[in-house]
């Protein structure tokens, strides 16, 4: 039975023009479809590869044997398997003379190899071969092989021919040989530095395929230099305009557009020309003027060119009557009912922004449908637009935002984005460091903690020790205090990110007891918790402890008497044993210092002192007089290992310095450091017996302690060289710029794009936040604050911000006051539509059917596809044999007749129907009940 | 420029796979299912526009239409746009409707070295070549014809039947 319907199968696909693969090729294939896990498919293709193994072994196999055999290895490989014991038959079958084995040869090559792999020597000569070939087939073939093949060694073997090729009289050679060379110049693009002028030559090439083909190179180059091309502008305004007055032959029509790809390339390398460049740009206004009225927005491929327009015109510079039609055009895409549109509409606008920054504001309603949608690339795209148009009156409705949506998403690497987003806006436009430390960094952290950059982390300490920069020490000292109690809420959850944990102890340790609400006991106690319950983690624990050892250090220095909370100590008498040498290091030093009187304490770790700088003596030349002894007492002049090891002359100076720094840190201070206390000398001997690989791993952290005295030992986050670099300062102002007072704020504003944004918005916004009664007041608050004035003060943006509340109005500014009673300007009519707000009870086909430009609306077809083709398949395909009959007429005639059986087999649905049953039988499982599977295509 | 063109079914099987630079085989493997578990769990009344920095790298963007059983996905870089891009899988499928007269999965299987022959006339080397799905046709059938003479001439006879959907 079983047999009789393998027979049957067999059968049907005879009778269907077979797929052309041997019986085990589809019997592989239909395995795996109906393979129920991975392990199963993988013990399928296990057994294959055996298989396969063996056959290739044979002696003699049959030419037409050998591809199928290839075939397979390539249907391995795409299933994720290794096939490389089968490349070097793949790379004999690009030998064989026989095309059709050639360019499976050369099919598998291209899939299986990299351009560097050493087989690929085997077939350069091969390729040289094929590139003088008679036949253009096979220069073709050989030209795809190149692409993918040749290396930035192997380039000079094959450029010459190449270089010929451009040249050939065929115009899909030429097409293919200017890509080659193309795809040459991106791999190296000093091997064809001196042939960039045929690209130039090629431009003006009789077929418009091949000049559209010349476009890609001309894109890359006018990318890389755009000061030599421009002379070409007025050309590829003429040529653009020639392809839009349907100069070009009827066949390049897609879609009823002449040529679109065309025109979008052109349109790409335009917006690079004219970008900055007032007189190229006004070369262009005539066309993409034009193209805005041409431009058929009912199409896919129109909606195309009509966005490239709006991107072109948000780099060349403008005239306002296109940047009105730009604007139009947006509108258009952000009231279309298709997702695609609005997000061309989302992106443009968010390009259009940075030129006329009111645009947005007839928008907004639109924008915060987009935020509110289900498709998350479409919120996305509007977050990256909320992010070009945040300033400091609206930052906080923005970031609150983000941060809820990083809290609701699970995608580490766009949590990452996000976060860093916020940290960015927040540091830049903070209104206040109260709101930017609760909100902001707290929220974050404890959200994505382990994701943001550990720079940010020291930003936010850094903040809270510089407060607001001034002589506001009372004003500090509060926001401090905000912070500890804010952190010892927040300590009291579970798993918190690490990185936060650290920022929390620092915090804790400088802060904690600063002003006499928390005793230190309890602050200690606190920062053991945290040392207990992650105990796994050391940077935590270390950092705690470090913070322990401040606490009590101002404790003993203020001459309080110190009582250490027994889980401190037995903390500490673990530490004293732990694997980790900074753990330990650390440990011993709070053990000394709690030995110490209260002035030595003192100037070891001063109160409040993280800020001050401390130079770093990085020639340690005060080793200087023990060096000096030494010598004199007959040691040996120290050499440096790159002397020593005979690379004076080295090159590589940069590496070299890299090498050093740690090393320096391990092996001199370690060992040759005079000994100013006891305490020093404790700690130096404990280190030097356990080597701990995580020394290194840890060389952000004060593990150099040893090297510098111990007074600086307590600040060594914010102190080390090497550390304030990396760091340190660019952030570092920033920060403080936004984080100091209001006018400075400001300041920080003005260094960003949008600057304009916040005084141009507030005539017009009192006219869109009346407009329609029916929005949804939430909605409506939303906008205003997104969209909103910037001048508010800051205690007014807070209450608006603040649950969005409508105490807003209650502040200073007149017309913002009542939103919703004054009566809707005329203008503005179309936007209080309804379906703003429901945007997504769309027919999901619809989008479809918009971009198939289809005529067929009949759904309840059996085959849409025959509907649609069989006045036109038969024709265009009969003459194409035709012809090409005449071309080949030496060759083809070999066996015309099956071909062409097929070719005017046309659609039916009687064949569908066996299709679809095999595809069953098959297991593939299609999902849908339809017999002709690609009906849904055509709507 | 275009980094990859994928398809694979509804189970995520991959049915073709192109990577424009080389990848190995783990990657491209890892990519695959990246993709598929992206597509998976999209909605299905949403937009067909992906930013996928997280897998491709940075400026990353992949457009991808679901047709009955198949996904066709285009991978690609800010130097392409979205919405074209859309259309090229239009014209990927149009043309292999032609090829195929109502083409199904099963003939993506079975015809890979086809496949590769239509996909490698529209695109070439990671930059679109050809959008005319008739000219696409012709470069596809003059080849077919060479090779079907070549091999009717220099084979065992009776491969005459089997060279047909092959290529």
């Amino acid at each position: 039975m079983e047999q009789l319907k393998t027979i049957g199968r067999e059968l049907a696909m005879g009778s269907q023009g077979g797929f052309g693969q041997s019986k085990e090729f589809l019997d592989l294939v239909k395995s795996i479809g109906e393979a129920r896990s991975k392990a199963e498919e993988d013990r399928i293709v296990l057994s294959e590869i055996d298989i396969l193994k063996r056959k290739l072994l044979e002696p003699d196999i049959p030419k037409r044997k050998m591809k199928e055999y290839i075939i397979r290895l390539v249907y391995i490989e795409m299933l994720g398997h290794d096939a490389s014991f089968g490349y070097i038959h793949a790379v004999k079958m690009t030998h064989d003379d026989n095309l059709l084995l050639k360019r499976t040869g050369y099919l598998a090559v291209t899939l299986f190899l990299n351009e560097d792999h050493d087989l690929i020597i085997l077939i350069v000569n091969t390729i040289q071969k094929d590139l003088r070939s008679d036949n253009y087939l096979v220069v073709c073939a050989a030209l795809n092989a190149i692409c993918r093949l040749i290396n930035e060694e192997t380039i000079p073997a094959v450029l010459p021919q190449v270089v010929d090729l451009l040249n050939h009289h065929k115009e899909a050679v030429r097409k293919k040989a200017i890509m080659a060379l193309h795809r040459f110049h991106r791999k190296s693009p000093s091997s064809v530095s001196h042939l960039i002028s045929n690209f130039r030559k090629r431009l003006c090439d009789n077929d418009p395929g091949v000049m559209g083909a010349t476009l890609c190179p001309l894109f890359d180059l006018i990318t890389e230099d755009v000061a030599s091309y421009k002379d070409l502008v007025s050309s590829f305004v003429s040529i653009l305009k020639q392809v839009t007055e349907r100069r070009l032959p009827k066949s390049y029509d897609y879609h009823q557009m002449p040529a679109p790809f065309i025109q979008i390339k052109l349109l790409k390398i335009m917006a690079l020309l004219g970008s900055g460049d007032k007189s190229a740009s006004e070369i262009m206004y005539m066309v993409l003027g034009d193209l805005f009225r041409k431009c058929d927005s009912s199409t896919n491929i129109g909606n195309a060119i009509l966005y490239e327009c709006i991107r072109s015109i948000s780099c060349i510079i403008p005239s306002p009557k296109l940047l009105e039609a730009a604007a139009d055009a947006i509108s258009k895409f952000l009231k279309s009912d298709s997702h695609n549109l609005k997000y061309m509409g989302i992106d443009g606008l968010g390009r259009l922004i940075k030129i006329s920054p009111d645009i947005a504001e007839q928008h907004q309603l639109a924008v915060i449908d987009c935020l509110e949608d289900p498709d998350d690339t479409l919120k996305r795209k509007t977050f990256e637009l909320l992010y070009k148009m945040t300033k400091s009156s609206n930052v906080e409705v923005i970031v609150d935002r983000m941060i809820d949506y990083m809290i609701s998403i699970n995608d580490n690497h766009y949590k990452t984005e996000i976060a860093s987003r916020c940290v960015e806006l927040a540091e830049q436009f903070a209104p206040s460091n109260q709101w930017f430390i609760q909100v902001i960094m707290n929220k974050v952290f404890e959200h994505a903690g382990d994701l943001v950059n550990i720079k940010v982390a020291h930003n936010l300490m850094r903040l809270i020790a510089e407060g607001f920069g001034e002589d506001d020490d009372d004003a500090d000292s509060k926001l401090r205090l905000s912070a500890v109690e804010s952190y010892l809420q927040i300590m009291s959850e579970p798993k918190l990110p690490s990185l936060f944990l650290q920022v929390i102890s620092w915090v804790l340790g400088e802060y904690g007891t600063a002003d006499g609400k928390y005793s230190a006991s309890y602050i200690s106690g606190k920062l053991c918790d945290v040392a207990d319950a992650y105990s796994s983690d050391e940077t935590v624990k270390g950092y705690a402890v470090s913070a322990l050892m401040k606490i009590y250090a101002f404790e003993i220095a203020s001459g309080r008497k110190v009582d250490v909370l027994p889980e401190c100590q037995s903390l500490i008498e673990e530490l004293l044993a732990s694997h980790s040498t900074d753990l330990q290091q650390r440990a011993y030093e709070l053990q000394a210092l709690l030995a110490l009187d209260a002035r030595a304490v003192e100037s070891i770790l001063p109160l409040d002192a993280s800020c001050e700088d401390i130079e770093v003596d990085k020639d340690l030349s005060f080793l200087n007089g023990y060096i000096q002894q030494a010598i004199e007492s007959g040691a040996q002049p120290y050499i440096s290992e790159r002397e020593r090891s005979g690379m004076l002359e080295t090159t590589d100076y940069h590496s070299q310095d890299h090498h050093e720094v740690p090393s320096h840190a391990l092996r001199f201070e370690a060992y040759e450091r005079p000994k100013p206390s006891s305490l020093r000398t404790q700690a130096s001997t404990e280190l030097v017996p356990v080597p701990e690989p995580s020394y290194y791993s840890e060389a952000h952290q004060p593990i150099s302690t040893s090297s510098v005295s111990e007074r600086e030992s307590s600040e060594i986050k914010l102190r080390l060289d090497g550390v304030k670099q990396k760091w340190g300062r660019p952030s570092y102002q920033s920060s403080t710029s936004a984080s100091s007072t209001p006018p400075q704020a400001a300041n920080g504003t003005s260094s960003h794009p949008d600057v304009g944004v916040g005084s141009s918005s507030l005539k017009p916004r009192s006219s869109y936040e009346s407009k329609k009664p029916e929005i949804d007041p939430e909605k409506q608050r939303l906008a205003a604050s997104l969209f909103g004035g910037s001048s508010s003060s800051r205690s007014d943006r807070k209450s608006s911000s603040g649950g969005h509340k409508p105490a807003k109005g209650t502040a200073s500014k007149p017309p913002k006051e009542n939103p919703i009673p004054v009566q809707p300007p005329p203008d503005l009519l179309d936007f209080g539509e309804p379906t703003a707000t429901s945007v997504t009870a769309t027919d999901p086909f619809k989008e479809l059917e918009g971009l198939m430009d289809s005529s067929s609306q009949d759904g309840g077809s059996t085959d849409v596809m025959g509907v649609l083709y069989s006045d036109a398949a038969p024709v265009t395909t009969t003459t194409s044999v035709d012809s090409l009959l005449s071309e080949l007429s030496d060759s083809s005639k070999g066996n015309p007749g099956t071909y062409q059986s097929q070719t005017s087999k046309g659609p039916n649905s009687q064949e569908a129907l066996e299709k679809d049953a095999l595809v069953r039988q098959m297991g593939v499982n299609p999902t849908s009940q339809n017999p002709t599977l690609f009906k849904d295509l055509l709507g | 420029m275009i980094k990859a063109v994928m398809m694979m079914n509804t189970q995520g099987k991959p049915r073709l796979a192109k990577f424009y630079d080389f990848l190995p085989v783990e990657k491209q493997q890892e990519l695959i299912r990246g993709v598929f578990s992206v597509l998976s769990s999209r909605p299905e009344n949403v937009s067909n526009f992906l930013e996928i920095d997280s897998l491709f790298g940075p400026d990353s963007r992949l457009v991808y239409k679901h047709y009955a059983t198949l996904y066709f996905v285009l991978v690609f870089d800010g130097s392409e746009n979205e919405l074209a891009m859309l259309d090229l899988i239009q014209v990927l499928v149009e043309t292999l409707d032609k090829c195929f007269s109502n083409v199904c999965e099963l003939d993506i299987v079975f015809n890979y070295s086809k496949m590769h022959t239509v996909l490698d006339e529209i695109v070439f080397g990671g930059q679109v070549l050809e959008t005319r799905s008739d000219e696409i046709m012709k470069a596809v059938e003059e080849i077919s014809k060479l090779e079907a003479a070549s091999n009717s001439i220099s084979l065992v006879p009776k491969s005459v039947s089997g060279w047909r959907g092959g290529r």
